[in-house]
Parts: structure tokens; sequence; C-alpha cells
């Protein structure tokens, strides 16, 4: 089968990039083995939330103090804003509502009442300044359901109390959840999500209106809105109260919904997502990737004229850490890792771990290499291009939304010419 | 260091991360909290049973075998096969009549043909539906699929046998069961494409059941004897000059190349590259440029495309839509992949019935929403699935492409002559 671009990974960069590329109106196709690490995603996205262990206020700011290898240096600060924009765009046109401005993080409130600086916030998501707002007229319920264990109520009204929010807790339940509770393990988010539609969102509804009486809004853990994100707004119109929906133990309800629609919206666009297979051999010849081997298609079975990795950090499997290397593990690309394994950690768990920081070996235009020698149709996006440590900057989200968009608008420019 | 390396667990069992990806895409757990679910089922409680085999679970045999919790696994954990595994290897008792009955289709179908219009008629009966219902567990709501007097096979030898050593290049048709004893008219369907394609058919004298029911259904050692024998046919037919062999139902398909080998240790290499569905085998063809194929001006279809769970494992969905795409009369939507809730044999069991449905009811909404005519689908238990849940008429694909080929038009395109 040929495409005009093939993307190896099916996770928030895989998809930005693909649908930018299908907005550009290029045939694309995702190859996904298995599901991704959306999957874990709060529901919140970071641009940039901390430098150097300090919290960042104004990210587009901070983000021009950084410098290379850091992928937002290496686009640039002023590419930025245009790229956020687009992004901005891209989610509202695929229906996934996110809240937030580039000059000024809000606040969000984590599972266990700590705050986090965040870009950008899906619908329902637990904003710290809503939620003060919301207080002033009284007490807000954090609302548990009867059994669930993935919800911390009592971290939650400690953290609210320290940020001046006084609060109340109550459990409800409804008899479909008490069902579903027969397997007390297995209790879980995605499937409460999969419950609350229909006629159980009213009973449920019912029940947490009656909880909530008079308080002033509604904290509950993100278990509703699996598909889209309607239940939400029902929800809210069935009780009349505003509800913050906090993240819990993966998998992550609002995660899944952001890649079920961001897929769906990809799909809509003419992609193909291909679940479940891998790839497991590239052609390269001249400087060029020419076709790919898969596991269910067979060798040689996909061919494109251009190609995009974002198939993650060691986390998605995109490197992996062997005894005495650290190898991308589709085609064994260069990457910017010392040999010597000691350099690779830090004995302090806690501490600023340098593997995190492990990216393939990209040129200026995020085209990766082999063996020493750049491949001109290849390129990285996302996790796998390291450069910085995104899990203490809380950089994850941006760079690979912006990063996709960049390198999308590259393979444009390059298809196009040759459609031309 | 080497030894790290290339310590790989059966199944990959220990690549599991714990991170419960399967679970949330299972369609059993997700309706049915008696069913722990494929991580609990599969990965955990495989250390358990490592240990001590009394740690099986009976619940497992709620496991449809669907494998959407290996397609959605991040780490290539086989946690489909881990489950049917220790269910052949733990699960106690013989199976039940019931469930013998059902497995058997092949036995079933060679009964019920010579019978076809008596067994027709007596299997679609109220009072037997309520007999079979309350003495065997056969819920009341299914309606089993008619016979049909005239076998596929018979078919076959009367009427086009003769013809296929005129045309330049053979295949193997694996029929399988459904095509012999329910629905002959896929199957001639599928000989008239290939034919127009300049393709021979031939059929494998001794083919058995794939055997897809049997392992369900747990029959173990009926199946391995089967695939052996299947396996065995199907080198022959390679050997004599068939190019390929070649069902058009995904379960046939992906049960021969994938759980031969992986459930019944029955060695497949000789043969797993050159088994394929219909479609795949189509869509190669026709990319490599050596068949074309011509449409009729005159035809129109608004139909939905269903991804079923064995071709979403086999990866090949895209080969079907694929296809499909290429009708110039036919709007096709794709349906979001979530299983139909039949699973063969599972959904025909009156314990099975309420969650077959609840499972299935995604799917149905999906359906209803995209206000299609037709469904189109390649396997035949999600075919009664939808034809009985949601009133569409549904079809394989290759009934599609029958109805919309220009088949004397693809006969001259690629030069075959009458």
């Amino acid at each position: 089968m040929k495409y005009d671009a093939i993307i190896l990974g099916g996770g928030l960069s895989g998809l930005v990039t693909g649908i930018a590329l299908c907005r550009a109106g290029h045939s694309t196709a995702i190859i996904s083995s298995g599901q991704s690490a959306l999957h874990f995603n709060s529901g919140s996205y970071g641009l940039l939330g901390h430098i150097d262990g300090k919290v960042v206020s104004d990210p587009s700011a901070a983000i021009a103090t950084l410098e290379a290898p850091h992928p937002y240096a290496r686009l640039g600060a002023a590419a930025l804003a245009p790229l956020m924009a687009e992004a901005r765009q891209i989610f509202a046109d695929a229906g996934i509502t996110l809240e937030g401005s580039d000059n000024a993080n809000h606040h969000r409130l984590t599972p266990v009442g700590e705050v986090k600086p965040a870009w950008l916030s899906a619908a329902g998501s637990p904003v710290m300044e809503k939620i003060k707002e919301a207080a002033k007229n009284g007490p807000v319920l954090i609302a548990g359901i009867k059994g669930y264990l993935d919800f911390y109520p009592a971290f939650l009204a400690q953290g609210l109390a320290r940020q001046g929010v006084d609060t109340k807790t109550a459990s409800v339940t409804i008899p479909a959840l008490e069902h579903l509770r027969t397997n007390p393990t297995e209790f879980r988010a995605p499937g409460i999500a999969r419950l609350l539609t229909g006629q159980a969102l009213a009973d449920f509804a019912a029940e947490l209106r009656r909880a909530a009486a008079d308080a002033s809004a509604v904290i509950m853990p993100a278990v509703v809105g699996m598909r889209d994100e309607k239940p939400l707004a029902e929800l809210e119109r069935l009780t009349g109260k505003k509800i913050f929906y906090v993240p819990t133990t993966p998998m992550s309800v609002t995660g899944m919904r952001q890649q079920a629609m961001l897929r769906r919206y990809f799909e809509h666009l003419g992609g193909v997502y291909m679940l479940g297979d891998k790839v497991t051999e590239g052609r390269i010849a001249d400087a060029t990737l020419k076709t790919l081997s898969t596991v269910s298609l067979g060798a040689d079975s996909l061919s494109a004229d251009q190609f995009v990795m974002a198939t993650g950090s060691f986390f998605s499997s995109g490197l992996v850490a062997r005894p005495d290397s650290i190898r991308e593990s589709v085609f064994d690309l260069d990457v910017d890792a010392p040999a010597d394994r000691s350099k690779w950690y830090s004995k302090q768990v806690f501490d600023e771990q340098p593997y995190m920081s492990f990216g393939v070996h990209t040129d200026g235009s995020f085209r990766v290499s082999k063996d020493g020698k750049t491949i001109d149709n290849l390129y990285a996006v996302g996790a796998i291009l390291g450069g910085c440590n995104s899990l203490k900057e809380e950089s994850g989200a941006g760079v690979a939304i912006l990063t996709a968009l960049t390198v999308a608008k590259a393979i444009d420019k390059n298809l196009s010419a040759q459609k031309n | 260091m080497e030894y790290q390396i290339k310590n790989i667990s059966p199944n990959n069992l220990e690549q599991c991360i714990k991170c419960t990806i399967c679970t949330v895409y299972c369609p059993v757990a997700a309706v049915k909290p008696e069913y722990p679910g494929p991580k609990q089922a599969g990965p955990d409680g495989e250390r358990y049973r490592l240990k001590n085999p009394d740690f099986f679970d009976k619940a497992l045999k709620y496991c449809l075998n669907c494998k959407r919790c290996e397609v959605s696994c991040p780490n290539n954990v086989r946690i489909g096969d881990i489950i049917q595994m220790a269910r052949i290897n733990y699960e106690k008792g013989a199976p039940k009549l019931r469930d013998r009955m059902l497995a058997e289709t092949d036995f079933m179908g060679t009964m019920a043909s010579a019978f076809a219009p008596v067994v027709n008629l007596t299997l679609g009966l109220k009072p037997v539906k309520f007999v079979l219902d309350k003495t065997m567990g056969i819920d009341g709501h299914r309606t089993f699929p008619t016979y049909s007097g005239k076998k596929f096979v018979s078919w076959f030898k009367k009427n086009a046998a003769a013809e296929q050593d005129k045309l330049p290049r053979r295949i193997a048709y694996f029929h399988g069961c459904y095509v012999n004893y329910n629905y002959p008219q896929l199957g001639i369907d599928f000989v008239r494409i290939m034919n127009a394609c300049g393709i021979g058919v031939t059929l494998m004298e001794k083919e058995k059941c794939c055997g897809v029911a049997k392992v369900a259904n747990r029959l173990i050692d009926r199946a391995r004897k089967d695939a052996t024998t299947n396996v065995a046919e199907m080198k022959e037919a390679l050997a004599r000059g068939a190019e390929a062999i070649v069902g058009c139902s995904s379960s046939c398909i992906f049960t021969m190349r994938d759980e031969y080998p992986h459930l019944l240790g029955v060695d497949n290499n000789a043969v797993r590259d050159d088994i394929f569905t219909a479609t795949a085998y189509l869509y190669h063809l026709i990319e490599k440029g050596e068949i074309k194929l011509a449409f009729r001006k005159d035809f129109s279809m608004n139909a939905a495309y269903h991804t079923p769970c064995h071709m979403q494992k086999l990866g090949w969905g895209v080969y079907s839509a694929g296809l499909m795409r290429m009708i110039p009369g036919l709007k096709l939507t794709t349906l979001e992949q979530t299983c139909c809730g039949m699973a063969g044999t599972y959904g025909f069991k009156k314990e099975n019935y309420p969650t077959s449905q609840a499972i299935g009811s995604e799917l149905f909404g999906l359906i209803d929403e995209s206000g299609a005519d037709v469904v189109i689908t390649d396997c035949e238990t999600c075919k009664w699935q939808i034809e009985m849940s949601t009133g569409r008429t549904v079809l394989n694909p290759i009934t599609v492409l029958a109805q919309a080929l220009d088949f004397e038009e693809t006969a001259r395109l690629n030069g075959v002559k009458k």
C-alpha cells in the first residue's frame, strides 16, 4: 500500500502530525503497535511548567530563555506562537474543548490535592482558578463513588484547604454501579464511564444532585465522557452544578477521550489508522526510506514518500535501554546518549534523571540519521526527540504538538514540491 | 548480557507492565463484572497458575477470544493466547453436549444439509426453540443459520470444476463450513470473481473445519486433528501449483494462520504466509497490477464496514475497506472498531446472551448513526448478530464485489476467453 506519508506511532504527536498532513490534502497512514501513552494523560497539557525547579507563570516568555538541544529552542521561540494557534484550531475542529493561555499558565488540581501548572486543559478539568471562583459561593462538594478506590477525597480536601477552599465530602452510587463493583479490583474509571450514559447517567445525576444540595460546585473523579464530551455537559445540566473532574489512576478517561476524538477526526479526514501492527524493518537506499515491513502486512508492504517517527521515548518503547546501550527500537537509528552506562542515571530517584533527555539524533529539520548518515525523508516528533526532561518540565504535550506541526509543515512542503 | 536480551517468556508474559490498557478495551469486562478482565485472567493469573494450577479461575470461560486485548497491548503480550492456553490446560470437565453440537460445525453441517428443509423448518419453530433454550441452553432469541440443501462442494464439482484448468493461474479455496453448508452463494460468487480475473479455483479434497469453534469449546484434540489435516492439504495444494490458500471468512483465516501454532501446537510454517483472506489476496493482485476489475455503471449502495475482531487482529481490515473503496457506486463509512458480541458460538449459549447483546449495543448504535442501508463484514457470525440486532442486511465484501462487478468487462480486461 502506498501513501504520501506514513507515521509510526499513534499517540498525541503521531495523531497531530497525521491530522495536519490530512488537512493539507496528503494521504496518510498511522501504524500504532498497541494503544498510546495518551491513555495515561491527566487531561491537561503542559507547555512549560517548571524550569530549574521553579514554577513558570508565562510559558511563552520562559521558552525564549531555553537553549538547544531543547526542542523549543530548536523550533525557535518566534515560530511557536503561530504553531500554538494552529494547535488550538486543530483540537477545536476535532471537537475537543481545551482552555488555557499561551502566556499565562493556569493551575490544575492533581489527584492527591497538589497544584500544578498547565497550558491547555480539557473540558471539565479541575482548574484551580475556576474552583476558587466557584467556592466564593460556598463549600465545594468532593463526591466519591462508593467502592471506587482510585480517588482520594481526604488528600483533595487537605490540598483545597491549603488553597483556602472549603469542602464537604460525600459518596454516591446507583444500582448499576453496585453491579459493576462485583469485581472490586477492576472497578475502574473507564468501566464506570462506559456505564454512565443514558438512563444510568440520569440516575447518577439524581444521586449527585441530592448529595450536592447547596454546594457551590462538585469535584469528582474523571469517570464521565468516554467517547465524547456530551455526557459532561449532560451531567452539569441534570445536576445544575459546575462539575470538576479530577484525573484518576490510569487508564485515564479524559486521556482516552482525547485519543478517541483525535483518531476519529484523523479518520474522518481520510487518514488510515492501523492499530495493533508493528513495523519490523525498513528498506533504506540512497539515504531514503523506501518501504516498511510489518508483522501483519508482511515484507515491504507499505511505501510512502515521507515518514515520521512518533514512537515515543522509553515508556512507549520508542527507545529501549539495553544493558550496554540505548537503542532506537525500530530502525536502530542514531541516538544521542552517552555510551557509559553510569552517566545514564542518578542514584537519587527524584533527581533529574539524564536518561529522560535521551533521544534520537536529528538534524536542523528533525530528520533522523543511521550510522551517521541523515535519512532524507524520515523525521522524528514528540518524546523520541529527547533534548529535555519533559517530566520535570511538564513540557511533554507541548513538545509533542509543536514538533508535530513543524514536521508536518516540512513534509507538506516536500510533498507539494513533488506534486507540482 | 546476551541471556538477558534473549530471555523471552512464553507469549511475552514477562513483557506485561500491568498497565491495564487491555482490560479497558476488553468487550466482556466492560459489561460483565464476573469476568476478571484480560490482565487478571491472562498475565496476572498465569503467574499463579504456573505455581499451582488450582488457581485456575472458571470465569475464564467468559473470554470471547476476540484478541482485542492483544491489539491494544503496547508491549506485544499475547494476552488472549495466555487465557486460551489456560483454558485448554486447566479447565476441568468434558465439554457439554450443547457445546459439542455448536462446535462440530462440519459434522452438524453434513447431517443437517441432508435434511435441510426439515431441519430449517424445525429449528425455526417456536416450540423447538423453546425446547433448545430450556433443555440445551441454546438461547431462544437466536435463529440457527439456515442450512442449504445443496452443498457448495456439490455445486462446484457439478458446475465449475471442469472449467478451472482452462485458466492460466490457480489458487486453492478454503470454503469453510459456512459457505459449504449454509451459504454456497458466497462461494459461487468467489469462484466467479476469481475466474473473471483469470484465476482458476481448486478445492482441497479433505478440507476440514478450520477449528475456531472447537478451540472455543475446548475440543482440542479434534481441533488439532483437523488442523493437521488442513496443513497437509494446504501443503499439497501449494505443491500442485496453487499460488495461495484463500478464504472468505476472517475467523477461518486467522485461526489457520495464528491459532494453529499458538494454541494447537500445529506447525504451519510451510503454508502460513500463503494463507489470505479473499479481500487481502485480491487487493494484492490489483496493487501489483496483475488483475483489473471493471464495475457496473448502475451499481449503488450506502454501506458501513465493520472490522470483525479476528480481522482486526490480522491487521487486514485495510484490505477489505480498501477493496470496497474501489467500487465507484459504493458510499462507504468505516465503523469504529468494536466487537459485535457474537464471537462465534459464544452468543448462541443461553448464559451468554445478555452479555453478547450488551457488548454489541455500542456497535449497533454506531450502525444506526451511520445511516447506512447495508453493513459489510468478513465474518459470518458478526453477520448473524448484526442482522438479528439491527435489522440491516449484512454482506460479505465478496458478495458486494459480485454485485458491483461487470463480469464480462472484467474478464475481457484480464484476457479471459469465454
